[in-house]
């Protein structure tokens, strides 16, 4: 008999016990199922789900590598700073290394199996509770949770969180598509709001900078909106900041590759280009008014602001983790406006309120997952005007009728 | 003012299995069957019992909310049984045909010289009444309220539909005679929608107003065509009549005859020749099929892939069809069917589906889900196959959280459940929009009246 044929049996076998979601789960990522219509359409179109959410993991594996790279990149380059070493960048002789790979593999896929691991752990143990199939949120989720967390991150502080993220941010809401914050920034906020020492400091974004602190070999562990907050010189060139060859989240730094994620998101029609599009122009608008302030000499370089208000408002767009965001945080449809109207709204002022908080915030400088999360949670009163204007239009209609 | 309707979203699902235009006369069945079911709202009063002898167009039973409403045998011939379901309710009546058909005589009519009670109360007498649907609710009319217009698609956009320019053919005397009684039973317009490059029989008509509809699927729904002509409001009633309905209701006035012939598109891959055929409705669907079906796993489906019900061999054919369409049945797993780049079936996303690559490829589709039913996910597909001025997923919402006052103001008057026919196709999460909306406009109905 074959495989097919085998679980097929045990489908039926284990129908209406409490284990069958869980099964279930397994059967159909192996096989699509064998369901027919009822009622309704007597055919549906190809796309599930499932292939909806794999097309985004699709998108985010070229940032997962890279990041994985770029660990050991950072990692060895720091070094060199610290000893007072320069050597010529070549992306294939001190990018594209097996040692570079090498402190990837050992740092970023341990992120990526807790991350799934815990997360669908959850998931598996609601669904059986509640005696719903598992649903495919979390497969994207689990892949963003280690590309927006430090690279130091420990695992255990990442496996609380998770489990708090998916349940607090996703299941007391009644699971996927119910939940009004996007659960992966849930699981970032956490982290950010109940460890920030070690979250917000300057040297988690580099892998053993933290173990290295007071030691001879201490190395440098700092982001560019670090560097900037303190009114300090950047070393990095705008193509290492567009290429993403520094320190930063694992999977967030490479403006390159998150570009040619949302390229393929767009063209698929998975992603909302009006939200993508529109959070850039955001940031970009807020960057200018910033840069507008400088130029009129009314934050002078005295203030704390200065150094991130001066940074030119196209630099904004590719450093810290606003990209990132733009492209795979704010375009969650379930937490995002779901009006096409509200879409241009939610992401501008996203785009808007992640420059703001990174200017005014020098503490800590990221806010782009705070901006993201505030909208979420305004995303329906959004979507609750553009709906009215639609609702008021009808009533116009009758009284110009009775009139 | 044009009065042209051109429409950009929408989808045309296009299938293997044409119909040939070549129609050829099925036997008479034996038995035909009228089922309550079809006629959506309606609680059947049977007036012929087992046994009961009737003429072709003697009613068979009425229905309880206005008893001027009478649903006619389609044959002639005798009440062999009436089919009951849980708690008595009516299924089925079946009628076993004579031979010979006789027909009950209404007597020829001049509507022309008719007033507008007269044109209701023969065709109440005549049982063509359930042929008139009203908007809002898609429900047979409540011939009580006054439609402020009423609207005739002669446009069919829906998959494999019938092509109407061809079987209603040669019928511009009916069709006329139909439409000048109609159009006594409102104060205002007859609109007639015809396809913008068609050589429509309505196309001549007089006293409508002709509408040359273009653009895809649901461009040919009547309720599309309401929504860009004359949106329903709060509080008014518009009336609906599909052509071929008109057909017999004109035949009736030139002839008295009732006469529910039709001309029925049989289509679909499973059928060894797509064609037309000659039918009465409640026909048995395995005479329609006779000879011409390769009955292996096969959903046959009265009425088009979108909105028709599913039916048996030994079931019969929709009070109000005018096609069976038969497509394999998708019971079988496929592996890594989620993941894996998909060319033989229709998607509106890239998402490694290539359908886009090739629009004018005709498609083998079957029954199978394509995957499993979630939560309302993805947000913006629905509005690109969705014309009307409305938000689909938020009236969707609304008539899942049964909020009365949302229904009413996000537009439920004006929709029917045909109209969320392709977004429930696309739908990602493989959420059931017509049962959806079915229920949500019975509870207005309920509710708000």
């Amino acid at each position: 008999m074959s495989l097919k044929q085998n679980l097929h049996n045990l489908k039926e076998k284990y129908k209406g016990t409490k284990m069958a979601p869980a099964f279930n789960a397994i059967h159909t990522f192996l096989y699509l199922p064998n369901e027919v219509t009822h009622g309704g359409t007597h055919i549906k179109a190809a796309d599930d789900l499932k292939r909806t959410m794999n097309i985004v993991i699709m998108s985010l594996i070229p940032c997962l590598l890279f990041g994985m790279f770029n660990a050991g990149y950072q990692h060895y380059a720091a070094i060199e700073r610290a000893q007072g070493i320069t050597s010529e960048f070549t992306v294939l002789g001190s990018f594209l290394t097996w040692d570079n790979l090498w402190i990837g593999i050992i740092k970023v896929l341990p992120l990526v199996i807790v991350s799934y691991g815990v997360g669908l752990l959850v998931e598996f143990i609601f669904a059986v509770i509640k005696g719903h199939e598992v649903e495919e949120g979390y497969l994207v989720t689990g892949m963003l949770v280690p590309l927006i967390v430090p690279i130091d991150t420990p695992l255990w502080m990442l496996a609380v969180a998770v489990v708090f993220g998916v349940v607090i941010g996703k299941e007391v809401f009644g699971g996927t598509g119910m939940n009004i914050l996007n659960p992966a920034l849930t699981i970032r906020a956490f982290l950010f709001f109940a460890y920030p020492t070690w979250m917000s400091g300057d040297k988690v974004w580099v892998h053993d900078a933290v173990n290295r602190v007071g030691t001879a070999d201490a190395i440098s562990g700092e982001t560019i909106l670090g560097s900037y907050a303190q009114n300090q010189e950047v070393i990095y060139s705008t193509w290492d900041k567009f290429a993403g060859f520094i320190p930063g989240s694992v999977g967030e730094t490479s403006t390159l590759l998150i570009l040619l994620g949302a390229a393929f998101l767009i063209f698929t029609k998975i992603g909302s280009w009006r939200i993508i599009v529109s959070t850039f122009i955001g940031a970009a608008v807020m960057g200018l008014i910033f840069n507008q302030i400088v130029a009129a000499e009314i934050i002078t370089d005295s203030s704390k602001f200065y150094g991130l208000m001066n940074t030119v408002w196209w630099e904004h767009l590719m450093i810290g983790g606003l990209a990132f965001g733009a492209v795979f945080m704010a375009t969650d449809p379930v937490t995002a406006s779901q009006t096409n109207k509200g879409k241009w709204i939610y992401g501008f002022l996203i785009g808007f309120i992640s420059i703001m908080i990174r200017v005014f915030n020098p503490a800590y400088p990221e806010g782009v997952f705070l901006a993201i999360l505030l909208m979420n949670v305004f995303a329906p009163t959004i979507d609750h005007y553009v709906v009215q204007g639609n609702v008021k239009r009808r009533l116009k209609r009758t009284k110009v009728k009775t009139a | 003012m044009s009065k042209d309707i051109r429409i950009k979203k929408g989808l045309d699902i296009k299938l293997v299995g044409v119909a040939e235009k070549n129609t050829t006369k099925v036997s008479q069945s034996s038995v035909y069957a009228v089922k309550p079911e079809d006629f959506h709202g309606i609680i059947p009063k049977l007036t012929a019992k087992e046994g009961t002898e009737v003429k072709a167009g003697e009613s068979l039973f009425y229905s309880k909310s206005d008893e001027r409403i009478l649903f006619p045998s389609p044959v002639s011939g005798k009440v062999v049984e009436v089919v009951r379901g849980a708690r008595r309710k009516v299924l089925a009546v079946k009628i076993a045909a004579d031979a010979t058909q006789v027909y009950k005589e209404f007597g020829a009519k001049d509507a022309g010289n008719m007033s507008a009670d007269e044109v209701k109360d023969y065709l109440f007498a005549s049982g063509c009444w359930p042929f008139v649907k009203q908007r809002p609710y898609d429900i047979v009319a409540n011939p009580n309220q006054a439609p402020k217009a009423i609207f005739v698609s002669a446009y069919a956009s829906a998959p494999l539909a019938a092509d109407l320019d061809y079987t209603l053919a040669g019928k511009e005397a009916e069709l006329q005679a139909a439409i000048t009684a109609v159009s006594k039973l409102t104060a205002g317009k007859v609109h007639v929608s015809v396809g913008a490059n068609s050589v429509s029989p309505l196309s001549k008509l007089t006293g409508v107003e002709l509408h040359k509809v273009s653009g895809p699927h649901p461009s040919g729904n009547v309720g599309t065509q309401i929504a860009k002509i004359d949106p329903i409001n709060k509080g008014e009633v518009v009336w609906v009549i599909t052509p071929q309905d008109l057909v017999i209701i004109g035949e009736l006035f030139l002839t008295g005859k009732l006469n529910l012939a039709r001309t029925v598109a049989l289509t679909g891959s499973k059928f060894s020749k797509p064609q037309y055929v000659t039918a009465i409705a409640g026909a048995s669907i395995e005479d329609l099929v006779a000879n011409n079906i390769e009955n292996d796993n096969t959903r046959i489906i009265s009425g088009n892939v979108l909105t028709g019900k599913e039916v048996k061999l030994d079931e019969f054919l929709g009070y109000y069809d005018n096609q069976v369409t038969a497509i394999p049945e998708g019971d079988d797993y496929e592996f890594f069917g989620w993941n894996k780049p998909i060319f033989n079936k229709i998607s509106t996303s890239r998402a490694l589906t290539f359908s886009w690559l090739n629009p004018k490829k005709k498609y083998d589709l079957n029954t199978n889900t394509n995957g499993e039913h979630r939560a309302f996910v993805v947000t913006g597909s629905y509005e690109q196959v969705f014309p009307l001025d409305i938000y689909p997923m938020q009236l969707l919402k609304a008539f899942m959280y049964k909020d009365l006052d949302e229904m009413e103001a996000l537009g439920g008057y004006e929709v029917a459940p045909e109209d969320f026919a392709l977004t429930e196709f696309i739908c990602v999460s493989k959420q059931p929009h017509q049962k959806i909306i079915r229920e949500g406009l019975d509870l207005m109905r309920e509710e708000l009246g």
